[in-house]
């Protein structure tokens, strides 16, 4: 529609330009862009570490060139191009080459249940990760951070954006989470100087590593209850001020608890949240999330927000809504808590203080309310810019600050907020005009 | 057994008396009004009748059941819908979100369904958008399903309320000034739409209104409220023909 549109007057030429260039791709499925996402990866793969070499790297960038650039300016030109061959074209090429395949296989898969379409585009997904990440420790470590950071802001996204709260409660649980999981962890696999040894075989540690998280998440939901109770059954505002008390107390608590390392924090956590680990809770929080807020039930949470007393009188139990939401927010924060502490293989209460609080709300605001995509690139982005920085030291904290500032301005919710986010829309073929809703 | 029954209900704030010794009875499918000048306290007893606040004194009594210590929610689920003076809609709503959201305490396919995406909760879902789009084709905002609500005209924002209170299955529906900035053609329309869904689906209507025509169209029995109290009660002509009503409201404000 929007390319055949005639066009209106005054339109700069590089607009039109533009939009000639990415006209082909509106009609690229999301197994398009997975496609020509493969490709890129895979070519990276195999002519990377030559083609950084030749352009005079030592080796392949790490995360798109930013560091390298920041340190080595002269090697610009030389990133560019290994952008543009190993990224950008391939992406490019390859979407568009495979877009009518792409869209009949897209097609097909339309008849058949959607699961099995998800299924696929899920595996192909991790595919493009793993192939990505595994080039070096560094991108590894990243994806799975990066990961969790999407299970953590997704999860107070509930709270501040769809329930319409402002909660800073959120380190509180991670830490709660971590520490149960990894109690539980180095209980059974670990032999320990204060916890005893391993009670079972390593074998068993993967089967029981869900067992541990969710016991991590439902302390956390157990915990929260510390926060919702005195908040939600008063009319007012003190769920801000109660969960930042909460924070500081989970911290100061930790802190002083000199069996599991105090200050020092705790460590030896068995190495259990491999890459396909964290990626496959990531999906299935991702997943419930999504299905919760789309359903009348989570949709409660917007209704109470934008009018209680009109929630009230249309039957909606306001207090048990916002309980249930708070506890299951708690719980997601928890799972992802045990998640980071068995990537890091170290916690310590240090890392569960205000810096997380504002780590984390930024992820939320910069990404946008009431938005599990909005959340999603939040997360995503956030850390992506924030990893690029590094290299600007102190200056890292003034460009990102200025960045959320400058969002907050023209967008104030958000870069992609009060979105409700489909799957089977956004799976579906694009090739075919929209003729049935 | 009367569908509602309040007795001796009495409220104040403060040193306010805002409702003083009131009492009201309604039968299934009548429809009463309450009128009275501005601050007589005619909100102030839906909000009681709803729970919004609860009574000084007084009992309330609806389908049988005493609700005093009910909250909202409850007796709203019992069968009592309700607009406001003051719309009181959810901005970041869809229309079609709105009736749905009052079908609420009809969920049965309780977290495991709202998680995971269960058939039973598709189902659910599913039937529920059919009976709300049925319920917003009534009262006439049947294309509007998709829309958010500030982006409406006002005489629809009225409308999408009263579908909103209709999908709770209400047996007594509680309309606070339905009229208000409305155009005559808007309110020639309303009335058309209160008739109608009080023909079809049979519940009792309580409204608060200040047009009389309005009232003297729709209502069997009136109430006339003044300073809390309730100065006049009857049909349609006994009301318009009382001295105390003429002298306290219709004298004022003359709009018959
Ligand atoms: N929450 C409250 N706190 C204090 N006073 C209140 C409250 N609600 C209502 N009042 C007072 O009670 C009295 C009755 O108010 P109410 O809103 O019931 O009047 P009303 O008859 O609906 O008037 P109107 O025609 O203007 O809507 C007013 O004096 C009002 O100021
Ligand atoms: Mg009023």
């Amino acid at each position: 529609m929007k390319a055949t549109g005639s066009l209106p007057a005054g339109r700069s030429k590089f607009k039109i330009y533009r939009d000639k260039l990415l006209a082909p791709y509106i009609q690229v499925p999301v197994l398009g862009w997975l496609a020509g996402l493969l490709i890129s990866t895979l070519l990276e793969t195999f002519i990377g570490p030559y083609l950084a070499m030749v352009l005079g790297m030592s080796d392949v960038p790490a995360l798109f060139g930013f560091t390298v650039v920041l340190k080595q300016p002269v090697l610009i030109p030389g990133v560019i191009i290994y952008l543009l061959i190993i990224y950008v074209l391939p992406i490019a090429i390859g979407a568009r080459l495979t877009k009518s395949l792409a869209n009949y296989i897209a097609g097909k898969l339309q008849q058949y249940p959607f699961w099995i379409s998800a299924v696929i585009h899920i595996v192909l997904l991790y595919v493009v990760i793993n192939t990505w990440a595994v080039m070096n420790d560094y991108r590894v470590l990243l994806a799975k951070l990066i990961m969790i950071a999407v299970i953590v802001t997704l999860s107070l996204n509930v709270i501040n954006g769809y329930m319409g709260e402002f909660s800073c409660s959120h380190p509180g649980f991670i830490a709660l989470g971590a520490y149960t999981a990894s109690i539980i962890t180095v209980l059974f696999f670990v032999n320990d100087s204060v916890l005893g040894a391993a009670l079972l075989p390593p074998v068993l540690a993967p089967f029981l590593f869900p067992v541990a998280l969710i016991l991590g998440g439902l302390m956390a939901s157990l915990f929260s209850l510390l926060v919702a109770v005195p908040a939600f059954n008063t009319r007012g505002d003190y769920l801000a001020i109660i969960s930042l008390a909460f924070t500081f107390i989970i911290k100061s608590l930790l802190e002083n608890l000199q069996i599991f390392g105090g200050a020092r924090g705790f460590m030896n956590q068995p190495n259990l949240a491999t890459l396909p680990v964290v990626f496959l809770w990531t999906v299935l929080a991702v997943w419930i999330i999504n299905n919760f807020v789309r359903s009348t039930l989570g949709k409660a949470l917007n209704a109470v927000r934008d009018n209680e007393t009109a929630a009230n009188a249309m039957t909606v139990d306001t207090k048990k809504t916002k309980m249930t939401a708070f506890m299951f927010a708690a719980f997601w924060a928890g799972i992802a808590g045990g998640l980071f502490a068995h990537v890091m293989r170290y916690v310590n209460p240090g890392s569960f203080g205000i810096k997380k609080l504002a780590e984390v709300l930024a992820m939320v605001y910069f990404g946008g309310l009431n938005s599990v995509i909005g959340s999603i690139v939040g997360a995503v982005g956030f850390n992506l810019l924030s990893e690029m920085l590094r290299p600007l030291e102190i200056f890292k904290w003034i460009i990102i600050p200025l960045l959320l500032i400058l969002v907050m301005i023209f967008r104030p919710t958000g870069l992609i907020a009060f979105k409700d986010f489909d799957p089977k829309k956004l799976l579906r073929a694009k090739n075919k005009k929209e003729e049935d809703k | 057994m009367p569908l509602l029954y309040v007795e001796h209900m009495t409220r104040f704030f403060g040193g306010l008396r805002a409702v003083h010794d009131y009492n009201f009875k309604i039968e299934p499918g009548e429809i009463h009004g309450l009128i009275g000048p501005n601050g007589a306290g005619k909100s102030t007893i839906f909000n009681l009748i709803t729970g919004v606040y609860k009574p000084t004194e007084g009992s309330i009594h609806f389908r049988g059941k005493n609700i005093i210590k009910y909250p909202s929610h409850k007796i709203a689920a019992l069968g009592l819908g309700r607009t406001f003076q003051n719309l009181r809609l959810w901005r970041h709503m869809s229309v079609l979100d709105h009736i749905k959201m009052a079908q609420f305490s009809q969920i049965t396919y309780g977290l495991i369904g709202a998680f995971f995406d269960t058939k039973k909760r598709n189902q659910q879902e599913e039937e529920n958008t059919e009976k709300a789009i049925k319920i917003m084709e009534l009262v006439g905002i049947g294309k509007l399903t998709d829309q958010l609500v500030p982006n409406l005209p006002y005489g629809l924002q009225r409308r999408v309320e009263i579908a909103r209170a209709l999908a709770i299955n209400p047996k007594l529906l509680l309309l606070d000034e339905p009229t208000a900035g409305m155009n005559s053609e808007e309110l020639q329309d309303l009335v058309n739409v209160i008739r109608h869904i009080h023909d079809k689906l049979g519940v009792a209507i309580l409204l608060i209104e200040h047009r009389m025509k309005f009232v003297m169209d729709l209502c069997e029995r009136i109430q006339t409220l003044d300073f809390g109290e309730v100065i006049a009660e009857g049909s349609p002509e006994e009301i318009q023909n009382n001295p105390r009503v003429i002298d306290a409201y219709l004298g004022k404000e003359v709009k018959i």
